[in-house]
């Protein structure tokens, strides 16, 4: 009997270890993508990018030059060591050709270091932080959605060209959140307003109350979130029930579709937001976000339209000439004009940005939205170059 | 404004109320969890979990069936429970005679078995769930806007704290239950149902998890990993307040509370660790907590 049991457990660990870790022969082109598929980001990209990477690469015909495609995927559990060693362990045993990285800055920054000593292209998706492709770049990283100075451009400007001058930021306590309040009081302060002050909030605080009065008391006009994801979400439900978005009017710096969705227009309604893709924007996002919700029964987020295009652009730039070689693959990547649901002739510049146009919206009111995810009204399309702004020259790669 | 330490009156009083909200919800949690272990032995470390179902019921209990909050309040403890009642008999009564070890193993994969379910089922979004007509609204208290909400939490904990207290501490019923921690062959042999007492404690302690649950759906959104990091702080506040003592439980759960609230004034970067900080102290000056017997 004991050895029966024994036998059981062995059988049991086998089989698990065995749908752990997907068969990977040799030939094979394989993208990973490494995301936060448990935790405040989870709903932002997660297994909703997964399903898109799924369906670009059947849409691709499941297979190039001759080669399965195939796809790993971990969860770095916003923890930048694990997603680091993950990618390093990919690289070294499952012969991984390009990695999709997920949510979160900080654990994007330490896979960055992996993609330049492993010569391996990684497609920057879900982090936002612009040290991506500045202190942090490299030869091998691909900026694809939003970064930090996008986002600023278009929400701060928005709010403080409308009259918001003084602000208090309520900031994700890590590179992301950092950098976003950085772009953000650089764009406020250049439009003639001002920083009343910040707190810096840990991720995924259980509550978001005290840090609110906290802004409350500082007197500002807007309430900067310069935080993302489930905290985000939590922090304007709380700014509601205190009674503070009376008084403040927030920003949401990095806002998602799903968290609009989570929170409902009641809540959500006059928000201004930039995001990257918008379901509803134009036959083609349409034409995808239908076949996407078929699959999940939710409109794609910015991050989860970006994995598609990404792992599309990455397989059509393999496919061009010819080869997984990653010198090669990111030479071809950066000569090409990327048109399809989500850019309109996007390109990727020496620094490692996907330059293309992003969208100033504004939350409609439960009265405005008219069916199901009916939820943005587009404020203004900002040109790419306007977006992202200039080469700053930090990134050795792309001088001034 | 006057100001104490550089801080103004206002914001003091303001922390300190709702120091008291997040207090009360560490109070309930860390309530049950310290019965649980006080009588039965068992580190529950799947706590976090019924917490979150608790607050599950509620939502689909609201958006299938169309219960509201008030009879929420009640049915989703007992239907929460009584899946505890479930896994106390399957499970958990084999592993009394074991190691503890094995309880804490056996509750941890029982929570990551549960987060996993919600996770598959209903996604990783958070979904919102409206606070109740008549508790809608808020008061200004002069320092501050309070929502009523937020007050009826506070209000509920302290009821729900003290009754536990009292019947446990002052009644026959919690005499037996003590009494069986004791020495439960012996009051078995005086005819008392010993398996019953257990289960039932299992069952009333995940029952005050979903209580906290559902108060807590209309605080934050409810999501499948809501109850993970909140677990964790609730060990720390039972460790503090000396494992299976129910004062020591609530007095530390609300202490912390608003320790907390302060440091997110003072040091906001340090807010979700302070409470490790004076586990730490207390396990090194007082090991077996503050209100803990040798």
């Amino acid at each position: 009997m004991m050895k029966l049991k024994i036998l059981a457990i062995g059988v049991a660990v086998a089989l698990a270890s065995m749908a752990r870790t997907q068969s990977v022969v040799a030939e094979d082109v394989v993208i990973g993508d490494i995301d936060d598929l448990s935790g405040t980001y989870a709903d932002v990209a997660g297994t909703g990018a997964v399903e898109a990477v799924k369906m670009a690469i059947a849409d691709f015909g499941g297979s190039v030059l001759g080669r399965k495609i195939v796809i790993l995927v971990a969860d770095h559990q916003n923890k930048p060591d694990i997603g680091a060693s993950k990618f390093r362990e990919w690289a070294d045993q499952n012969g991984l050709n390009m990695l999709l990285g997920g949510s979160n800055t900080g654990v994007s920054i330490a896979m960055a270091k992996v993609a330049a000593a492993k010569k391996i292209p990684l497609f920057a998706i879900g982090a936002g932080g612009s040290s991506l492709t500045n202190e942090d770049c490299t030869a091998y990283t691909v900026h694809y959605v939003y970064d930090t100075t996008a986002l600023a451009n278009g929400t701060a400007t928005t709010i403080v060209q409308g009259g918001g001058k003084s602000w208090f930021y309520l900031t994700a306590d890590y590179a992301f959140g950092t950098q976003l309040q950085n772009a953000a009081s650089k764009v406020v302060e250049a439009n003639g307003g001002k920083t009343l002050g910040a707190v810096r909030v840990p991720l995924a605080a259980s509550d978001f109350s005290s840090f609110l009065l906290q802004a409350q008391g500082s007197g500002a006009q807007v309430l900067g979130l310069a935080n993302a994801g489930e905290d985000f979400s939590n922090s304007l439900k709380a700014a509601n029930e205190f009674g503070i978005t009376k008084k403040m009017k927030p920003a949401a710096l990095l806002a998602f579709i799903t968290n609009i969705h989570s929170l409902g227009l009641q809540t959500a309604q006059g928000l201004y937001l930039t995001t990257g893709f918008y379901w509803d924007l134009n036959d083609d996002t349409r034409a995808f976000s239908k076949r996407y919700f078929d699959k999940t029964k939710k409109e794609p987020t910015m991050d989860q339209a970006g994995y598609y295009s990404a792992t599309m652009t990455y397989l059509k730039a393999v496919k061009a000439v010819g080869t997984t070689d990653a010198d090669k693959v990111m030479s071809e990547l950066k000569k090409t004009r990327i048109n399809d649901m989500f850019a309109k002739g996007g390109y990727i510049r020496a620094d490692g940005v996907m330059v293309h146009d992003m969208y100033v919206m504004q939350v409609k009111s439960p009265q405005e939205s008219k069916y199901p995810w009916d939820y943005y009204k587009v404020l203004k399309v900002m040109k790419g170059e306007e977006a992202f702004g200039p080469i700053t020259g930090l990134c050795p790669l792309a001088p001034k | 404004m006057t100001e104490i330490f550089g801080i103004p009156v206002a914001v003091i009083l303001g922390q300190l109320m709702l120091g008291l909200v997040n207090g009360s919800f560490y109070a309930m949690l860390s309530l049950g969890l310290a019965v649980i272990f006080g009588l039965m032995g068992i580190v529950n470390f799947a706590h976090g979990a019924f917490y979150a179902l608790g607050a599950f019921a509620a939502l689909l209990g609201l958006q299938w069936l169309g219960i509201n909050y008030w009879a929420a309040l009640v049915l989703a403890p007992l239907a929460v429970g009584l899946i505890g009642v479930v896994v106390e008999r399957l499970f958990l009564r084999h592993l009394y005679k074991l190691d503890p070890l094995y309880g804490l193993l056996m509750t941890f994969g029982l929570a990551l078995v549960i987060e996993g379910s919600l996770h598959q089922f209903f996604g990783a979004s958070g979904q919102s769930y409206p606070v109740p007509a008549a508790l809608s609204g808020a008061v200004n208290l002069g320092f501050m806007i309070l929502p009523i909400y937020r007050a009826w939490v506070i209000a509920v904990s302290v009821v729900v704290c003290f009754s536990t207290w009292f019947v446990i501490e002052r009644t026959r019923l919690g005499a037996t239950l003590r009494a069986a921690t004791e020495n439960a062959p012996l009051l078995q042999a005086f005819g008392v149902n010993v398996p019953l007492l257990v289960v039932a404690t299992y069952g009333g302690g995940v029952a005050l998890a979903a209580l906290a649950g559902v108060l807590s759906a209309p605080v934050i959104l409810v999501s499948s990993q809501m109850g993970n990091s909140l677990v964790i702080v609730v060990f720390a506040v039972v460790v503090i307040g000396g494992m299976g003592s129910i004062l020591g439980a609530v007095v530390s759960g609300l202490t912390l509370g608003v320790v907390e609230g302060f440091t997110k004034v003072i040091y906001p970067e340090a807010s979700n660790i302070v409470v490790f900080v004076i586990m730490a102290l207390v396990l090194i000056l007082r090991p077996a907590g503050l209100f803990g017997k040798e």
